[in-house]
């Protein structure tokens, strides 16, 4: 279901860059920019507002009050079910992922707090086989939603992902059915659950655990939707709107609550837990 | 290797030796008897060493009983309730209520169409959004008036279109998966063909999961895989083998409750025989589900699914020269910077 690795989609990514390069090139001005302004600035062009991939690290650095993130991400790593080979073994892919990465798999978890509200985060990791959910993400989601339960925290989930992960298979499509499942712990406890959509938040992630958070904010720049656009335009050949999957377009159509700047994520979050904070 | 079509030939030419043999009455039985024993031995040689491409043709074979067969035959007298209150009835997933040996149970169903005009109007077998809410509506009637839910999954997908986007058919699948899972009847799932993905596991998340011998379940079709992971449309064949879409894999894999057994050649060679077996196994899975206490089930469901997932303790990293330290705090695992 991970339809939308394509290219078109695809941004510059900072990590890209040699690390040793000081300097790098907006894939959307085309100015030369300072990489570390790049950084300072939320991986957001400092020249024309280009958002390039937060990490997952950089994710949580970015929403946390500095110093609060306690990280719960256990160290699994998937057992990988089906021993699958396709141009290259899973393993070599999981392998390079992770190098890549420093993450063992897609997602960091972990407890912190946002303007003091005390939360537990997900944060998924886009550079991670293009943030695909198999065993090891569907387990996090699940434990991070727990620890919220039995500390009574709320519960905000950042998306970037493809979808479901196609090497693990069934084991994969049912992470959407396991992820669903334990969502409803915190339901009952009488949590919130803010999901972040960002780019992208599709397939099995967005017909699972990200469309049902209480609250749906998208970060401006987000491609929210289930199918891929080459997919659709190979079933039906229409013509699909400039905007199509872009945050504006789900906003209009009553697919989220809000659209809210990357700068002004962190605020906006503590905005909306504020409304809970008596509930609880 | 023989094929299925040879064989059908094969069985056609049987057929007329056998009318030739009433109406001329020209003695052919021995030479009958003979061509069938070799019939019935190359089918058993073919169906013994299908490759899973061979599967998945089978699983999506025309010939084979849809959803509405079943519904005729397992099931008697299916009350469709129709349209999901807010823009449509989709016919690729039915709802209704029908009864099981004589009591009444939800029935959630995905429907294909046989020929080229049905298939217009059942959009071959895709739901689209009015599916899935009207699926839940049905699963909600379902735990109002304490009916079992029986799902019949065929469908090789969510339908991919503008519309289905533009009314979010992703949430759409999200919020059955969320019916499904909180749902306090007994519900068993049956793979009767294809289960393609979302949209088949949107009526799938069930207590029990059963597969016809033939059917697939899949996280992507064999085609999509090829083009995603291979980036050629033509590797489909090694996609679906990687994939492990079979009912017998997924058994073994611990994914699925159980098989219900197919005729020799498939669903389609006997329906009669493959309606009983069906109706069978889920009278008995149904039996086995409501022996338990309601809450006892729930916590079982829940378990079920909660487990899912197959992961192992990272191996120790190896020594590198990164100038990061070790992480300070014990309780905070640091495999992840």
């Amino acid at each position: 279901m991970s339809l939308f690795k394509e290219r078109q989609y695809l941004r510059i990514r900072v990590d890209r860059e040699a690390d040793d390069s000081l300097w790098m090139k907006c894939k959307s001005c085309g100015e030369l920019v300072f990489k570390r302004r790049v950084r300072e600035n939320n991986n957001v062009c400092p020249n024309c507002g280009e958002y390039f991939f937060l990490t997952a690290q950089e994710r949580i650095d970015s929403l946390l009050d500095p110093g609060s993130f306690e990280n719960l991400t256990e160290p699994i790593v998937t057992d990988d079910p089906l021993g699958f080979v396709d141009n290259q073994p899973y393993s070599d892919r999981l392998r390079e992922a992770q190098q890549k990465t420093d993450l063992l798999d897609a997602i960091l978890i972990g407890r912190g707090a946002i303007h003091g509200i005390p939360v537990v985060l997900g944060a998924m990791d886009f550079r991670f086989i293009g943030g695909t959910m198999g065993s090891v993400m569907g387990e996090h989601v699940c434990r991070a939603m727990e620890t919220a339960v039995a500390e009574r925290r709320a519960f905000v989930l950042v998306s970037s992902s493809g979808g479901a992960r196609i090497q693990e298979g069934v084991f994969s499509l049912l992470q959407m059915a396991k992820t669903v499942t334990v969502r409803r712990r915190l339901a009952s406890a009488g949590l919130p659950f803010i999901s972040v959509m960002t780019y992208p938040t599709s397939g099995g992630v967005q017909a699972s655990i990200a469309s049902l958070g209480d609250i749906l904010i998208a970060e401006k720049g987000a491609l929210i939707g289930f199918a891929g656009r080459r997919v659709i335009q190979q079933t039906i050949s229409e013509e699909l709107p400039q905007h199509f999957q872009t945050e504006t377009f789900a906003l209009e159509r009553g697919q989220i609550d809000r659209v809210v700047r990357r700068e002004e994520l962190r605020d906006e979050l503590a905005l909306a837990l504020g409304f809970f904070a008596g509930a609880r | 290797m023989t094929d299925e079509r040879t064989l059908d030939l094969l069985e056609a030419k049987i057929g007329e030796l056998r009318q030739l043999n009433a109406v001329e009455g020209i003695d052919l039985s021995k030479e009958i008897a003979r061509l069938e024993e070799k019939l019935q031995h190359l089918r058993e040689k073919l169906y013994a060493n299908l490759s899973d491409w061979e599967r998945v043709k089978l699983a999506r074979n025309p010939k084979r009983p849809y959803s509405l067969d079943y519904l005729e035959t397992v099931f008697e007298g299916f009350y469709e309730l129709r349209g999901d209150r807010v823009t449509g009835d989709d016919r690729a997933l039915l709802t209704g209520l029908a009864r099981l040996d004589g009591r009444p149970v939800v029935i959630l169903a995905q429907q294909k169409g046989r020929t080229t005009e049905e298939n217009k109007e059942r959009f071959f077998g895709m739901p689209r959004p009015q599916g899935f809410r009207k699926a839940r509506r049905a699963i909600e009637l379902a735990d109002r008036f304490g009916f079992p839910l029986i799902s019949l999954i065929d469908t090789p997908g969510a339908y991919p279109g503008l519309e289905a986007e533009e009314q979010n058919i992703g949430a759409t699948i999200a919020e059955s998966l969320q019916a499904m899972a909180g749902v306090r009847v007994p519900t068993v799932a049956v793979v009767i063909g294809e289960g393609g993905s979302g949209g088949a596991l949107a009526i799938g998340l069930a207590d029990c999961i059963l597969m016809l011998e033939n059917a697939i379940f899949s996280v992507i079709t064999p085609e999509g895989a090829a083009s995603i992971l291979w980036k050629d449309k033509d590797k489909a064949k090694e996609a679906a083998a990687a994939l492990q879409m079979t009912a017998d894999r997924l058994l073994t894999l611990g994914l699925i409750d159980g098989i219900v057994p197919e005729p020799l050649g498939g669903a389609h060679k006997d329906p009669a025989k493959t309606e009983a077996a069906l109706k069978g196994e889920i009278l008995r899975r149904l039996a086995e589900l409501e022996a338990a206490p309601t809450d006892e089930r729930l916590a079982r469901r829940y378990a079920r699914y909660r487990a899912i997932g197959r992961f192992r303790p990272a191996p120790p990293a190896p020594a590198t020269d990164a100038p990061e330290p070790p992480a300070a705090d014990a309780t905070a695992p640091s495999v992840a910077r």
